[in-house]
């Protein structure tokens, strides 16, 4: 009986797939790829490399094995990884995605000299108070009045936006970007609803709510339905 | 078993000592056992707006470091027949010479024999004020109408949420002017309240009486004419669970135009 093989190589409408069996061991799978593309030496032009995907199954490879098996694959002159993929995260990774993903809901009020700080969006019912600071890897989101410090992306996401029922913050930064509050108040009108994000010339600008599902569509998380 | 109240601001200034002093003297007229406890060690003052300076022979170091018994150490006001007593903050060291720890026990002792343990807590953040509010059930924030002072009182309100055992702090708004407040030059209760999101449980005019008052050694809550001595009064009895409404603040000008009707005979 022959035996099964770990590596296989198929075509599918986006391309070739690289198909690596995961029940075998990882050495067992690098000698038997090394073979798979040396044996099948069809001369051909080095630059016109053939880009292709790698499945690995659930086979989880640390940073160094996915460098090993492009190289691997690279020096073969015969594909170029285009990306590695595999069905299993480790467990922190996992933690993190979700933390990232999330929204944080609290509901309390942030007093000078506190600072609030999530991965993901935050979702903060009540005050910040002149003096008190929220952070947030993600989006923020205030149903209270933001009178501190607002900071969206703070590990670099100019996506991000700020949006208060009552938006009079003593700073706002998204990303980078910092933008402080006038230092001559301006007329008491009651303004509504009102967001903050960073338009294309890199400045953050403060405008009605509503726009917003025009600026940053993928804040809609809601799919399907009519 | 009393409860301890520690009244406390951040900011200095805005009026913590002459507010311990007043709760602890019109709680006393009510007929409570009161110990008024000093804890702004190096900067002792409560003594002084108590009237009972002279009589300090021991204080609160003495006690914590065993060098006197607690009873010894206890100033009695002879203006109250038994009923307030006064521990007096030491003089010569400062804040370090206690820990929040000898603080805790020594209010859970005085707990034993008082209905109410007032402390006066000192101006700031730091140790001072950490072993102020370690023995403490219950928090009283002073705060006047000014940027400044609401900015400190919502940091301290920040730090005494976080406080294991300790119930919502309250608020007392002090120094109020009202002709300021209605032009509109002066943050306005409501600003106040709304911004620190705490229960107000009194507010208190600003009165030259007072200062007179603290200077001669005598709460102003003893001279039941002065309005800010009502305040202080109805502040006492909101402690002790009563609801009074909030004194109008425009029965001052009323007061004044009333007197100059009376001045021309006016009815």
């Amino acid at each position: 009986m022959k035996k099964r093989q770990n590596v296989t190589i198929k075509g599918t409408k986006e391309g070739l797939v690289l198909h690596l069996d995961d029940t075998c061991s990882y050495a067992e799978l690098k000698r038997e790829l090394d073979q798979k593309l040396s044996a099948n030496s069809r001369t051909q032009d080095e630059r016109n490399l053939i880009s292709v995907k790698v499945n690995v199954g659930n086979r989880y490879l640390t940073e160094e094995q996915r460098e090993e098996l492009k190289n691997l694959i690279l020096q073969k002159k015969k594909f170029m990884v285009d990306d590695i993929v595999s069905n299993v995260v480790t467990t922190e990774a996992a933690l993190r995605l979700k933390a990232e993903n999330e929204v944080l809901m609290v509901s309390r009020i942030i007093r000078s000299g506190q600072v609030l700080e999530t991965p993901g969006d935050l979702l903060l019912i009540g005050d910040v108070n002149p003096g008190g600071t929220v952070m947030a890897g993600g989006n923020i989101f205030i149903m209270g009045s933001l009178k501190g410090v607002a900071h969206a992306g703070c590990f670099g996401n100019e996506e991000a936006v700020i949006a208060a029922s009552s938006l009079r913050p003593s700073q706002l930064r998204i990303s980078d970007r910092i933008n402080r509050s006038p230092d001559t108040s301006q007329s008491n009108e009651t303004r509504e609803m009102e967001c903050a994000y960073i338009d294309d010339n890199r400045q953050i600008i403060v405008d009605r709510i509503q726009a917003l599902i025009h600026i940053r569509p993928n804040l809609n998380r809601f799919e399907g339905g009519h | 078993m009393g409860e301890a109240i520690v009244i406390t601001s951040g900011k200095g200034g805005v009026g913590k000592t002459t507010t311990s002093a007043n709760i602890g003297t019109s709680l006393a007229l009510q007929g409570k056992k009161v110990c008024l406890v000093d804890t702004d060690i190096g900067l002792r003052n409560l003594d002084v707006v108590m009237g009972l300076e002279n009589r300090i022979i021991y204080d609160l170091v003495d006690v914590v470091e065993k060098r006197c018994k607690i009873h010894q150490a206890l100033v009695k006001d002879k203006r109250f027949d038994g009923l307030l007593y006064l521990l007096p903050a030491a003089q010569t060291v400062d804040k370090s010479a206690v820990s929040p720890d000898q603080m805790k026990e020594l209010i859970t002792e005085l707990k034993q024999d008082y209905d109410y343990i007032i402390i006066d807590c000192p101006a700031g953040i730091e140790q001072g004020f950490q072993n102020a509010i370690s023995g403490a059930d219950k928090a009283i924030v002073v705060t006047t109408p000014e940027v400044s002072a609401v900015r400190d009182a919502d940091r301290i309100i920040g730090l005494l949420e976080k406080q294991k055992n300790m119930e919502s702090p309250r608020l007392v708004v002090n120094r109020i002017r009202n002709h300021m407040m209605k032009s509109g030059d002066m943050l306005d209760i409501d600003e106040i309240t709304q911004h620190l999101s705490i229960e107000l449980i009194g507010i208190v005019a600003d009165d030259e009486e007072v200062i007179k008052a603290s200077n001669h050694g005598e709460p102003i809550a003893l001279n039941p004419n002065s309005k800010a001595s009502i305040a202080y009064r109805n502040i006492a009895r909101r402690i002790l669970g009563e609801s009074i409404p909030l004194q109008p603040l425009e029965e001052a000008n009323k007061g004044m135009f009333t007197k100059i009707k009376k001045f021309f005979g006016v009815r």
